[in-house]
Formats: C-alpha cells, sequence, structure tokens
C-alpha cells in the first residue's frame, strides 16, 4: 500500500499515480505550448512588414493551422487536464483518479497522437493548411494528401479526451471523502465536472466530422459536396456543433481556478459560490446552442441568425456573474499582489476584454464586418491566452509550491508576468484596428496602410514568448530547489489540497479525511 | 460519496502503453493504406490492440475475482460503462443531425426552394425528392455527372422489418438472460444469451443481404450521391456496433460456459455488454424510422 514512486523511466511509462500523470500531461503541454508558440512566432515574423519575405504562403498557411491545431488540443487543453489530474483527488479526498490505468492511457495517447500530427509537416504536399477549423471543401477536395494522417490524430487524440473526461467524471462522483457533498467541492472540480460533461458530449461529434470528410475524400461519399446533394455548410455546423462548446471547455476549468486564487490573496471567502456554479452550468447549456454564430456570412436563413445572435448574446449574463463575483471577492479585501493574484486579476481584465469584443461578433449585422478579419483574431486570443494561457499559469504559480516543496521566486514570476502582460496587449491589442480597418486573417501579405500595428503585434509577440523562457527557467529552478514552502503555503488558503505537507506525499490519503 | 475506511491503491501497469502503441500503429497505419501505402502497420496495430485488452480484460477479471475490487470501484466502471454510452449516443447524433439539415436545408435549397433557393442556378433543372434518384450532378450534367443517384432504395417492409424484429427481440432476450443471472440459474442464462449471440449475428448477415441487394441491383452506393452516403454511414457504423456488441455478449457467453464467471450479485461485464446491446437497439429504432421508413 505505501509504495513510492519507482525509479527511472518506468516511472513514467507505466505509472497510475494521479501526480505523476499530472506532471505528465503538464510538461507535455508545456513543451506543445513552446513549439505552437514557435510556430506563432514565425507567423509574427513573417507579417513584421508588407510582402514576402521569410516563408511561403502555403507554408504559412501550414504554420497557422498546426498553430492553431497545437495550441488547443496539445496545449490548453492537456494543461488543464493535467491540472485536474493533480488538484481534483486532492481537492475531494481521493486517493487517486477512480481508473488509473485509463488515466495512464490517455495521456500517453497524446504524445503518439502529436508525433503523428507534427509528422505531417515532413510530407509529400506538406502539413494541414486548411486552417485549424479546417473548413470543407478545403480541407477535403483541395487538402494536401496528409489530411488523412490528420484525420487519425484528431480520432486518438479525441480518443484521450473522451477517456480522460469519463475518468475525471467518475472520479468526482464516485470518489469524494465523506461529507463532501456537491456543493462544497471547490469551483475548480465544480468548472472541471461541466467540463468533462462537455468534453464528452462534443468530442464525438468531432469525430463524426473528420470521418464525414475521410469518407468524402477516399470513399465518394457527398456528405459535403453540392453535386450530390450534400452541402459544404454542413461541414461548418458540424465542426462547430464541437467547436464552440470546445471554447468553452479551455475556458470553464479557467474559472475554476480563478475562483481559488482570488479568494486566497483577498483573504475573503469567494463571492456567491452556488451562483458560480449555476452560471457555470449555464454557460455550459448554453455553448451548445450557439454554434453558428461563426457562420453569420456564410448564408443561413434569417431566423437561424437571429436565435443564433440572441443565444449568444444571452452568455452574457452568467459570464458577467461571474465577473461581478470575482470583483465583489476582492472588494474590501486585504489583498496582496503576489504572481498567481497578477495573473488572475489580469485574466479578469483582458477576459472580460475578449468577451466585449465577443458581445460585438455576436451581432450578426455587424459580424458580418468583423468576420474573418484580425478582428476575430484579437477576440479569440483574447480570450485564450489572458484567459485559458494567463490562468493556468496562475494555478501553476499557486500550486507550484504544493507540487514540488519549494517556493518559486517571486521577483521573477513578477518579471515574467509584466513581459507577458505588456507583450500579449502589444500583439493583441491592435489586431483589434487592424481588424475593424479590413485586414483578412490567414494571410501572409498585407497592404501598406496595416505595416505599422503589425509591427507593434510582431515585436509584443516576441517579447511575450521571451516572457515564457523566464517562466520556463523559473519552474525549473523551483522543481530543482528553493527554499522550503510550508504545508499551507499562502496565508489561509481555503481547500483540502492545503491541509497536507508539501510536497504533496506520493499518495495523498491513505484514508479518507474528515470534511466539515 | 466514499463508504470506505481506508482507500485502495493500483500497482503500475505497462498495459495502457503497450495499448497506446497499438491505437497509434492503428491510426498511423490506417491512414498510411488509405493513402495508397501497406496494410501491414494498420494489421500490426489491431493485433497488438486486440492482445493488450485480452490481457486487461484478463487483469480485471482477476483482481475482481481476487476480492480486490471495492464497491467504489466498482460503482466507477459502471459510470465510465455509462459515460462511454453516452459518448457513442453523441457520435451517431452527428450522422442523425447530418441527415436532418440534408433532407431539410440542403436538398430543398440546391432544388431552389426556401431562402437559399438561389444555389438553384448552379444546378438546372434539379429537384427536390427524396430518396435522391437524381442528384444535383446528374440533373445539371446528365451522363458526364459524377454522382449518379440509385436507381431504387431498399424498401423497409421487407429485411429491414425483420431487422427490427429479431433486434426488438434480441433485446428482450438479453433482458431474460439477466433475469436468470440474477436469480442463479447458469443453464437458462447460458441458454437466452446464446439466443441473443445468434439473433446478432442473424441481424448482420441479414443486413449484409441488404447491402449486396444494394450494391448489385439498385445501384444504391456510397458514390450514388448523398442518399447513399447517409444511408451506408448510418447504418454501417450502427452495423459495427452491432458487430462489436455481438462479439462482447459471444466472450460473455463463453466465460460463463467455459469459465463459470459471473456470480448472482456480481457480473458487471456481461451489465456492461447488455447496456451496450439496448443501445444499438435504440440506435436501430431510430433508423428504421429515420433511414428506412421516412426514407422510403
Amino acid at each position: 500500500m505505501a509504495h513510492g514512486p519507482q525509479s527511472g523511466l518506468k516511472r513514467w511509462l507505466y505509472t497510475t499515480n494521479h501526480k505523476d500523470i499530472g506532471t505528465l500531461y503538464l510538461w507535455f503541454s508545456f513543451a506543445m505550448f513552446f513549439m505552437g508558440g514557435c510556430m506563432a512566432l514565425i507567423i509574427r515574423a513573417e507579417l513584421f512588414e508588407p510582402g514576402l519575405q521569410i516563408v511561403k504562403p502555403e507554408f504559412f498557411n501550414q504554420m497557422t493551422t498546426m498553430h492553431g491545431l497545437i495550441m488547443v488540443f496539445g496545449a490548453v487543453m492537456p494543461a488543464f487536464v493535467g491540472l485536474a489530474n493533480w488538484m481534483i483527488p486532492m481537492m475531494i479526498g481521493a486517493p487517486d483518479m477512480a481508473l488509473p490505468r485509463m488515466n495512464n492511457w490517455s495521456f500517453w495517447i497524446l504524445p503518439f497522437g502529436f508525433t503523428m500530427l507534427a509528422s505531417t509537416l515532413f510530407m509529400e504536399g506538406g502539413a494541414p493548411n486548411f486552417g485549424w477549423t479546417f473548413y470543407a471543401p478545403l480541407s477535403t477536395e483541395y487538402a494536401p494528401p496528409s489530411v488523412t494522417f490528420f484525420i487519425f490524430s484528431i480520432h486518438i487524440l479525441g480518443a484521450s479526451s473522451i477517456m480522460g473526461a469519463i475518468n475525471i467524471i467518475a472520479t468526482i462522483l464516485n470518489m469524494r471523502a465523506p461529507g463532501m457533498t456537491l456543493m462544497k467541492m471547490p469551483l475548480f472540480v465544480w468548472t472541471w465536472l461541466i467540463t468533462a460533461y462537455l468534453l464528452i458530449a462534443v468530442m464525438p461529434v468531432l469525430a463524426g466530422v473528420v470521418t464525414m470528410m475521410l469518407m468524402d475524400i477516399h470513399f465518394g461519399t457527398s456528405f459535403f459536396s453540392a453535386a450530390g446533394g450534400g452541402d459544404p455548410v454542413l461541414f461548418q455546423h458540424v465542426f462547430w456543433f464541437f467547436g464552440h462548446p470546445e471554447v468553452y471547455i479551455m475556458i470553464l476549468p479557467a474559472f475554476g481556478i480563478i475562483s481559488a486564487i482570488i479568494p486566497t490573496f483577498a483573504r475573503k471567502p469567494l463571492f456567491g459560490y452556488s451562483s458560480m456554479v449555476y452560471a457555470t452550468a449555464a454557460i455550459a447549456f448554453l455553448s451548445l446552442i450557439v454554434w453558428a454564430h461563426h457562420m453569420f456570412t456564410v448564408g443561413m436563413p434569417i431566423a437561424g441568425e437571429l436565435f443564433f445572435m440572441y443565444a449568444t448574446m444571452l452568455i452574457s449574463v452568467p459570464t458577467g456573474v461571474k465577473i461581478f463575483n470575482w470583483v465583489s471577492t476582492m472588494f474590501r479585501g486585504s489583498m496582496t499582489f503576489e504572481t498567481p493574484m497578477l495573473f488572475a486579476i489580469a485574466f479578469i481584465i483582458l477576459f472580460a476584454i475578449g468577451g466585449f469584443s465577443g458581445l460585438m461578433l455576436a451581432i450578426a449585422p455587424a459580424d458580418f464586418q468583423y468576420h474573418d478579419t484580425y478582428f476575430v483574431v484579437a477576440h479569440f486570443h483574447y480570450v485564450l491566452v489572458p484567459g485559458a494561457i494567463f490562468s493556468i499559469t496562475a494555478g501553476v504559480y499557486y500550486w507550484l509550491p504544493k507540487w514540488t516543496g519549494n517556493m518559486y521566486n517571486e521577483t521573477m514570476g513578477k518579471v515574467h508576468f509584466w513581459l507577458a502582460f505588456i507583450g500579449l496587449n502589444l500583439t493583441f491589442f491592435p489586431m483589434h484596428f487592424v481588424g475593424l480597418a479590413g485586414m483578412p486573417r490567414r494571410i501572409p501579405d498585407y497592404a501598406l496602410q496595416f505595416a505599422d500595428f503589425n509591427q507593434m503585434a510582431s515585436m509584443g509577440a516576441f517579447l511575450f514568448g521571451a516572457a515564457q523562457v523566464v517562466f520556463l527557467f523559473n519552474v525549473v529552478r523551483t522543481v530543482m530547489g528553493g527554499r522550503k514552502a510550508t504545508e499551507q503555503v499562502w496565508d489561509n488558503p481555503q481547500g483540502l489540497e492545503w491541509t497536507v505537507p508539501s510536497p504533496a506525499p506520493y499518495h495523498t490519503f491513505s484514508t479518507p479525511p474528515v470534511v466539515r | 460519496m466514499a463508504s470506505e475506511s481506508s482507500y485502495y491503491v493500483p500497482e503500475q501497469s505497462r498495459l495502457p502503453i503497450f495499448a497506446t502503441i497499438g491505437l497509434f500503429l492503428i491510426a498511423f497505419g490506417a491512414a498510411n493504406w488509405i493513402n495508397g501505402g501497406s496494410s501491414y502497420i494498420f494489421f500490426t496495430g489491431a493485433l497488438t490492440l486486440a492482445s493488450v485488452l485480452w490481457f486487461w480484460f484478463t487483469a480485471v477479471i482477476r483482481e475482481n475475482m481476487a476480492g480486490l475490487n471495492s464497491e467504489q470501484l466498482k460503482r466507477s466502471y459502471v459510470w465510465g460503462m455509462g459515460w462511454f454510452i453516452f459518448s457513442e449516443v453523441m457520435f451517431f447524433a452527428a450522422f442523425f443531425g447530418a441527415l436532418y439539415y440534408i433532407r431539410n436545408f440542403s436538398v430543398p435549397w440546391l432544388a431552389g426552394e426556401g431562402e437559399r433557393g438561389i444555389s438553384n442556378m448552379l444546378w438546372e433543372g434539379f429537384e427536390n425528392s427524396w430518396p435522391l434518384y437524381v442528384t444535383p450532378d446528374a440533373a445539371a450534367h446528365g451522363d458526364t455527372a459524377k454522382f449518379v443517384g440509385p436507381k431504387d432504395v431498399i424498401d423497409p417492409w421487407h429485411l429491414p422489418l425483420w431487422n427490427t424484429i429479431i433486434l426488438l427481440s434480441s433485446s428482450v432476450t438479453v433482458h431474460f438472460a439477466h433475469v436468470f443471472l440474477k436469480r442463479g440459474e447458469r443453464a437458462k442464462f447460458n441458454l437466452w444469451l446464446a439466443g441473443t449471440v445468434i439473433l446478432g449475428a442473424l441481424f448482420l448477415y441479414l443486413q449484409a443481404k441488404e447491402y449486396y441487394e444494394a450494391y448489385q441491383h439498385l445501384g444504391l452506393t456510397l458514390e450514388s450521391g448523398v442518399y447513399g452516403t447517409t444511408f451506408f454511414m448510418l447504418t454501417g457504423f450502427h452495423g459495427a456496433h452491432v458487430t462489436l456488441g455481438t462479439i462482447m455478449l459471444l466472450i460473455m457467453l463463453l466465460r460463463s460456459v467455459i469459465a463459470q464467471h459471473f456470480k448472482p450479485n456480481d457480473h458487471f461485464g456481461f451489465e456492461a455488454a447488455s447496456w451496450y446491446w439496448h443501445f444499438v437497439d435504440v440506435v436501430w429504432v431510430g433508423l428504421f424510422i429515420f433511414v428506412y421508413v421516412l426514407g422510403a
């Protein structure tokens, strides 16, 4: 029973321990974050000035596609699953995840799946070049041969996600310590429960849509071909039925992390816990009925445009509840501004900006102007970078002392924060302007009048990249050593994870903890 | 919630990493094969995964029989299977949704009806009908068309009706098997379960006959426009699931007959397989209504 970790490579290959698997997920996503980041820097380097300088347009398209796919499926999602693996069993007083062997399987599929995806870069005809949304017929009739490998890598990555989500749901529903009722669970656990539900609901639809592509490309079906009676727009409907919940899959766990950090550093309990839970559920429900707001310009009946417009706008109500609750938690708190708190506050402000630009995009008639411009790029990078990425970063700084037993370097953390904060605003804020002025997305060249803002964006991107190197250095240093962390780490934080030693023992609880 | 006084933590396992390698070889091999390469990688992967799953299930069964599985862990397996079936439901939902969209939106629009009817400009002479005997391609381009519609479609009131009766009865027989298992009457359990497996195999045989008929005599193929596309993709994926379900039930039968597995109060392996069977049965009812009856 009291067995510790094995030594060497076997520990990682054969592990069934939720902490080991969480660590694997987190390092893997970190590696993917740098890989996708390098692709982003290639894109920004090319866009530093008008004209074609560094890469060919074909390769540029492969970079935008792979950057999106790697960041969504390789960086953000695995990072959240890693945090879930590490934290959920500790937060609910469980010994481990519900299905530990399947947990290992879910992780190890990822490196194999991404090896397969990345190998397309070296195939004849190059990697997928049709954007991460892979719209038909660009991804079917006009796709490079490597699209087949892309399809099957999506299949196994989806299988990994579904298994991971099933495991998380089973853990939360079945493994809580006595007394840990649903409405006592930390919000990170709640948001993950709902996220896992969304994952199981939509990842099979993604598998369905890539299967339809495969059949259209190789077996003569006509799902997306008007000649046979199908419709390319059908692709967009099925894809976005997956794709829109997917963006909430990438943000709901972030809400959970922020809801853990803000109370700790404001030294007040979270304002409106139950409304947070209901708001999360409401967002998840709405996320399933708004998908066609990505397709306002594609040609939909007016009734559809109106329905999807109003449904989308409704999302701002539960999201507003959350922002209100976080601000109210901080109101008259005795706040301190350690690195996790800085990232969390920046999250609230910058995510709200992303939310507001989302509200602008939700207005169907206005969207006709914004569609497929850099305004959209600005919008979703504002919700993903200071949203998903900042929350993950905040979570890593917040829990790193618990994981490693060592305190990270606070000065370096603050340097990381300010570089990242300035870098990302410099990168993505000007994109609003060039987008509104009409610069299209996914284009390696642009008209001269967009040059100034693009140069700002490119410089900001490299600054943001540099900030992440500081992050990597800080994390590695903390893993190697540093000032010892106490059990509580912070000033009276709430939650079971702070009742165990730092670093958390290999098996956190051997008997169920008492939950009051 | 947990009621156990102390927690069980499993040992390390080699199974997942080998399962990963198998799955990777299947995916990579399938892509390689479809793109014109050899099929060896795919079959190596399939064999690898199949053997890993064999050892994996063996390990799970052995642990359970050794009494290592707590009530809590058993509940985790139940949750796992339940949510897996939900994911399967959503997979079929994507294809049913596609059928709905094609019938109610894309085909009428291509024929010039409704708000987006302007697209008929590109397919002059195309008319809205279901089954889609004349594809837009055939209507506009005649003999040079790539997608030619089927001459006829499957009549729901012959083979599909028999298949409906077969599959619905098999849900009943598997239920009786479950009842007798709970009463501890193994011989009757084996009998009813064997009956279910035979019904499953019979269903698959008739389905194969139907496909043969469609390809040989009706011109109804995957390439025959969107009717054939939706018909074969929906019934094909369902057939694949029936195949898997039949194999699962067959293995349960062999476990009971050969190894005397399952106790009246402890038989989740069988229960999981029977849930899966009921699920494919429900999907079939959907298929019979929306693909066969409303599609003929």
